[in-house]
């Protein structure tokens, strides 16, 4: 029995005629302290996936468990990072975090909850910030915010839904590295859904396609067996990851091609011809 | 001797570098006044308020024009010439007997304001007197348990003003009391807000003068056997249910059109219910709320001069109204002078409230 099960989840939303099925037979099984990543196109239904595992939605068929037990609401083991931040305006840096924390930990006093606040708010590199609003930060600043608001609630698994998508390149790069980081410092269960294979073989030791919506299904998985740390300039080097980068990209690529093809309908032009044609 | 001079000399230089230090300070915080902006955001103002003067003026001018000419007219078919002259003398002499009642000039208006802030002056020091006269009287009343002997002469222009700002607030705090929970309430249930949609469709067009009459009609039994001022609560209680409604439509959209973002922080952090509203739902509708709030005092300021004017409560209102119908030869200027007073002081009461806004507000950029 893994930590995170899903069997068969389905998701429609609508009902009726209106109904469309965003998700179609998802089963996945997570082990405690792995990484998975699950890659997928933009719209084919990542979001409604993280949203089902952490108890913000609830699946029309099939069942998830967590640690053996039935999802039916969200918890405080599931720490989320969503993709648009999702910190709030009026707060500050530290009281975004504080209160995060203050929920995670109601019956713990002041002075732990400041010194956690800090202590969060320094492993992402923000103590300068601490009491700016989030307006003030650039995109990668606030995406740090809100990894230390996730994290600092002590969760037992980390859902990342694309927490990286709207941040520049480099940036990116800075902030996988810091969650590989803190990830690995005390190996907790991690789920990244991202748009980018390469992000997901960098960080993951499992990438999961999922095929694009509607009816979104997952498709085979793909083991990464590259040692950690792993070091991005020597992975290009590295045959294993050519090979399952290219393999993951022809898969993904195969289901575009597959899409576009079926999406095509066939219209009968009408033969028409010039009046006053001259040849 | 040398040495202290070069000792004076350092500090000398110390000072003159913390004097550059806080000049730099200085004019950093000041803003640069450019030509253009100062021509733009005084010259044109400037500019535009003569030019409104003069038109004004103008304006008075052909006006007194118009009636003087028919005054004189009419002397003439009904009295014969020697009336019609006898009239343009005295029109030319500035005779207050037979001054054309028509809009008043700028210069009348501002001699009417001086003459209504002198009034006051000797209000004041009339009740300033009164009440040194009856200090002693007064203390022995209360001693005896009898009710003291209060002014009761006539209110002067800036006490009207006072009556009017107090009415305006008890008001706008009534409305704040009635339409921000209620609109709450019907912001985060979709059920009470299709109940409740009827009712703030039909009763928010109303005119301020039916809600008085209705507000008559109850507060009226309400207070037959209390010797309170049922003229000012029959007021602000009229405002209050004017001014309320457009407070009660931007809380319940605010409340129920909270980013879908928020409300999945508040379930991922599983905040209570009390905790949700107070810490997610509140803050992030607080700008919607405060639209709603500028909106509700500007409203109960309008209606409080037509409602005052009916409901014959001391203030603004009734100041313009008895002026009306007092037809002394001021009388029109002093209208003039309180539609100015009303126009500021509502200008004034809206930038405070936007001045709080911001204060409060996350959304610092909140403009007119």
């Amino acid at each position: 029995m893994g930590y995170l099960e899903l069997k068969e989840v389905y998701k429609t939303y609508g009902e009726g005629k209106n109904a469309t099925e965003v998700l179609h037979n998802i089963n996945l099984t997570i082990q405690e302290g792995e990484f998975v990543a699950i890659v997928g196109f933009t719209g084919s239904g990542k979001t409604t996936l993280v949203n089902l595992i952490n108890g913000l939605l609830k699946p029309t068929s099939g069942e998830i468990r967590f640690k053996g037990k039935a999802v039916v609401d969200t918890s405080h083991e599931r720490g989320v990072i969503f993709q648009n931040y999702s910190l709030l305006p009026w707060l500050s840096v530290g009281q975004n975090i504080a209160m995060a924390v203050k929920e995670a930990f109601p019956d713990e006093k002041r002075e732990f909850i400041k010194n956690r606040v800090s202590q969060y708010v320094e492993m992402v590199n923000l103590l300068p910030a601490i009491n700016k609003r989030p307006k003030e930060l650039s995109g990668g600043m606030r995406q740090r915010v809100a990894v230390a608001r996730a994290l600092a609630m002590n969760p037992e698994m980390i859902l990342m839904d694309e927490p990286l998508s709207a941040l520049d390149a480099l940036t990116r790069g800075n902030l996988q590295d810091e969650i590989l980081k803190i990830w690995s410092k005390d190996k907790r269960t991690a789920l990244l859904i991202t748009n980018d294979v390469d992000e997901g073989i960098y960080m993951a030791d499992r990438i999961i396609p999922l095929k694009p919506g509607p009816k979104a299904t997952l498709g085979p998985e793909f083991k990464i067996d590259i040692e950690r740390p792993r070091d991005k300039t020597e992975l290009n080097d590295n045959p294993h990851y050519k090979k399952t980068r290219n393999a993951i990209i022809e898969y993904l690529m195969g289901i575009g091609e597959e899409r576009k093809t079926t999406a095509t309908a066939f219209y009968e032009l009408p033969e028409l011809a010039p009046k006053n044609f001259v040849a | 001797m040398k040495q202290s001079v070069t000792v004076s000399k350092t500090q000398e230089l110390k000072l003159a570098a913390t004097a550059k230090v806080l000049l730099s300070k200085f004019t950093i915080k000041t803003p640069k006044f450019e030509l253009k902006t100062l021509v733009r955001k005084i010259i044109v103002p400037l500019v535009s308020i003569l030019l409104f003067i003069g038109l004004w003026h103008m304006g008075a001018q052909s006006l007194y024009n118009i009636e003087a000419d028919y005054k004189i007219q009419k002397a003439l078919t009904d009295q014969g010439q020697e009336a019609s002259d006898a009239m343009k003398a005295c029109i030319a002499s500035g005779d207050i007997s037979c001054q054309p009642n028509t809009l008043p000039s700028p210069a009348q208006v501002w001699e009417s304001f001086k003459t209504l802030i002198a009034d006051h002056k000797v209000i004041r020091a009339d009740k300033l007197a009164f009440k040194e006269k009856t200090a002693a009287l007064n203390a022995n009343r209360i001693a005896e348990g009898k009710d003291p002997i209060t002014y009761t002469g006539r209110p002067s222009f800036v006490d009207q003003i006072v009556t009017s700002l107090k009415t305006v607030f008890a008001g706008f705090i009534l409305a704040f009391l009635i339409a921000v929970p209620i609109g709450i309430v019907i912001g985060l249930s979709k059920t009470l807000r299709n109940a409740f949609n009827w009712l703030i469709q039909v009763f928010k067009p109303v005119s301020p003068v039916v809600w008085l009459l209705l507000v008559f009609m109850i507060v009226k039994t309400m207070t037959k056997d209390s010797n309170s001022d049922s003229a000012f609560i029959i007021s602000f209680i009229s405002v209050g249910l004017c001014a309320m409604w457009a407070t009660l439509v931007n809380t319940a959209m605010g409340v129920s059109s909270v980013d879908k973002d928020y409300i999945n922080v508040a379930k991922v952090l599983k905040l209570g219910p009390f905790q949700k509203v107070f810490k997610v739902i509140l803050p992030s509708s607080l700008p919607l709320i405060f639209t709603g709030l500028r909106i509700t005092l500007s409203v109960a300021w309008m209606v409080l001069i037509a409602i005052e004017l009916l409901a014959q409560s001391p203030g603004l209102g009734s100041f313009v109204w008895e002026e009306f119908q007092n037809g002394a030869n001021d009388s029109n200027s002093k209208i003039i002078v309180a539609m100015f007073i009303i126009g500021i002081i509502g200008f004034l009461l809206d930038r405070i409230m936007l001045m709080i806004q911001n204060m409060i507000s996350f959304n610092k950029n909140a403009t007119a």
